[in-house]
């Protein structure tokens, strides 16, 4: 889960990294009262979206009294910033800038531990530091069992060639974001920029955090971090219906067991699709192992209500569930949701018991089922029944 | 001879006791694999009865139980919030191999029992793994055992499912060794680790290298394919149609930027010449080609 800025700055501020005192507002209003509550003098309003860019998109104004802040907001507010709309911003204290520096903690998947990013050169967009001048971004290996203590920080603000004099400085605040790292079970800690003041502050000034959502159950307050209100409607039901369903753009719905197979299955029925002028899976939708008539139900209960499904393809593979149970779970589900069950499904049962499986189907004899026996020929007729 | 796990195999099974570790107890039993006890503190000293006359003692610890048996694999049926305690346990009583098959465990906590185990030289395979198989041998995790049979292609997979559909798809032909390696961001035994393995199994002709969206081992294990592998490999990537930024039910699934999209890892794995179908049955079919 990928937090707001204004939610890693109050996670850094927890940890006691330092940063700008800062006010998020969803109105105008609320923007005027945070910039007054700030002490009326300069500040920075910035759209809070989960998303790079903004500030080039305009999405960043700086405003010199509580009136420049409400106007600042009034335009923000609304704004569109690559695809994502902006519900809030955040009211930041101005601050003098002397320096920007560049700090990063994130899971390393290839080498299997963490991996401590460090630049003395910020204000710059990471990725193209990283291409244009490698040698300037330092990245040090973070042993998992060893973390980072300050000997591990004055080794990576020494590796950034970081002068002498801010080391130990800046060591201290990147102990401080290891520890939002590790007790907040993050896998992306990035403060881009890090900043030195003026007056020799070493200062958090933007903050992007993600958090491991397999880690919720030691954390009771991550679940609060969650933004429902941004969520598709369809993806938020399933999502109370504890489905593991993603939202996309096309026609055919479908829904499979095990998360490899079902992205497979996007992809032949997209295969497929080329046929029929492009036909594209509408959505991701896994319902695991044991696909009971109730998860089945309530699988096709979220698909049959989006809009844009004119077909749903059933790709099923009987591993340690039998075919039995699921032809059972498709029939009860049928009969569940009644009238509602109007577009026409295609299913495809593979592995233990299908004959079995394929028999019951067959008995129930459902005026919306086709019972196709390979996967690539019930993604084709699927697409097939999208597209007319 | 397969690779990692042999009829000689002698599995215990932490988790044993609860509902999921007793379900795939017995289909592990069924399947033929010798489980010569479980694990709970609470109940050491016990005997759990399954169908078909089998009784597998239970012991207090893992270290007991490979003292009492001569356990050299464990099988990891434990909820998330213990199972970083219970790999801990395994890897300190000198457990050649764990097979961690739960689903969920914070990435932090794989990160720190990897570590640990490959201080310690301990093997792990998983999390969130169906586990793996030698047909007609031994079966450790959750696969379905029926659906397959022994035979001389190699399969290594980050998706359980995917490993089934081609396991039935080619059970005509058989496996010498299918490994399912989980599809978290961190897992113990990578494509490349299965790879080289099947490179020097004798029994091992052809290898199926299954992988999806996410991270870059696909392209390493090209690059390892390309200098290390003499055998045929064919390939198939899932996850083309996946969104960018969004997770697809595995926690590794998700591409973020251009890296380690499905194309960018076909690609990979066809310059380094291994087959890659569009499909699981052409991906099928290319094997059948390549053994005919």
């Amino acid at each position: 889960m990928d937090l707001y800025e204004y939610q890693a700055r109050d996670v850094f501020e927890k940890h006691g990294v330092p940063v700008l005192p800062g006010i998020v507002a969803t109105t105008p209003a609320e923007a005027k009262a945070a910039a007054e509550q700030l002490g009326g003098g300069t500040v920075v309003v910035k759209a809070q979206v989960k998303t790079g860019g903004r500030g080039k998109a305009g999405g960043v104004k700086l405003a010199h009294s509580p009136s420049e802040a409400e106007a600042a907001a009034q335009a923000i507010l609304g704004m569109d910033i690559k695809g994502h709309t902006v519900h809030r911003v955040m009211i930041a204290a101005g601050a003098k800038i002397a320096q920007e520096f560049y700090f990063s903690v994130l899971l390393d998947r290839a080498e299997r531990r963490y991996l401590a990013m460090c630049s003395y050169e910020g204000g710059m967009e990471i990725e193209e530091l990283a291409v244009e001048r490698p040698e300037a971004l330092a990245k040090v290996a973070i042993d998992p069992l060893e973390g980072i203590d300050k000997a591990k920080a004055l080794e990576i603000v020494a590796e950034a060639s970081f002068p002498e004099a801010l080391r130990n400085k800046v060591a201290d605040v990147i102990v401080r974001l290891w520890h939002v790292y590790k007790n907040e079970d993050a896998t992306l800690v990035e403060v881009n920029p890090l900043v030195l003041t003026e007056d020799g502050e070493v200062i958090a000034l933007d903050g992007k955090v993600t958090l491991d959502e397999n880690a919720e159950f030691r954390h009771e307050d991550h679940a609060a971090l969650e933004d429902k209100a941004a969520a598709d409607p369809l993806e938020a039901k399933a999502k109370h219906m504890n489905l593991n369903y993603v939202k996309l753009d096309g026609s055919v719905g479908i829904i499979g067991n095990g998360a490899g197979l079902v992205m497979s299955t996007l992809d032949v029925v997209a295969y497929a699709g080329e046929q029929f002028g492009g036909v594209k899976p509408a959505n991701f939708l896994d319902i695991g192992g044991g696909a009971s008539a109730e998860v089945m139900a309530n699988g096709l209960d979220v698909i049959l209500h989006d809009p844009q499904v004119k077909s749903v393809f059933v790709n099923v593979f009987g591993g340690i569930t039998s075919c039995v149970a699921v032809a059972d779970g498709i029939v009860g589900a049928l009969e569940t949701l009644g009238d509602e069950a109007s577009k026409p499904l295609v299913v495809r049962l593979d592995g233990n018991a299908v004959e079995e499986g394929r028999a019951i189907l067959a008995r129930a004899n459902h005026p919306l089922v086709t019972i196709v026996e390979t996967m690539d020929g019930a993604a084709a007729k699927a697409a097939e029944l999208a597209a007319s | 001879m397969a690779i990692f796990l042999t009829k000689d195999s002698k599995v215990i099974v932490q988790g044993m006791t609860g509902s999921e570790g007793m379900k795939h107890t017995q289909r592990m039993l069924a399947s033929g694999t010798q489980i010569v006890g479980g694990v709970n503190p609470r109940k050491a000293g016990t005997e759990v009865e399954f169908p078909g006359d089998v009784t597998v003692p239970v012991f207090g610890s893992v270290a007991e139980a490979m003292a009492a048996t001569g356990a050299d694999v464990s099988v990891l049926f434990v909820p998330p919030p213990f199972t970083k305690a219970a790999v801990i346990e395994a890897v300190d009583a000198g457990m050649p191999l764990a097979v961690i098959i739960t689903e969920g465990v914070p990435v932090a906590d794989t990160a720190e029992f990897f570590a640990y185990a490959q201080s310690k030289g301990t093997r792990l395979i998983g999390p969130n793994c169906p586990g793996l198989i030698t047909p007609g041998q031994s079966n450790v995790g959750i696969t379905p055992a029926s659906i397959t049979g022994p035979g001389k292609i190699g399969l290594v997979s980050k998706s359980g499912t995917l490993t089934y559909q081609m396991l039935f798809e080619l059970r005509d032909i058989g496996f010498s060794t299918a490994v399912g390696i989980g599809g978290d961001p961190i897992v113990g035994t990578t494509h490349i680790d299965c790879l080289e393995a099947f490179e020097n199994d004798p029994e091992t002709a052809a290898i199926v290298m299954i992988g999806e969206i996410g991270g870059d081992a696909e392209e390493r294990a090209a690059a390892y394919i390309k200098e290390h592998v003499t055998k045929p490999v064919v390939g198939y990537v899932a996850g083309f149609e996946a969104p960018e930024g969004k997770t697809m039910g595995h926690a590794g699934a998700i591409v973020s930027g251009s890296a380690g999209t499905a194309q960018a890892k076909k690609e990979a794995l066809e310059a380094a010449g291994v087959k890659v179908g569009k499909t699981p049955s052409e991906t099928a079919q290319l094997m059948r080609e390549i053994l005919s």
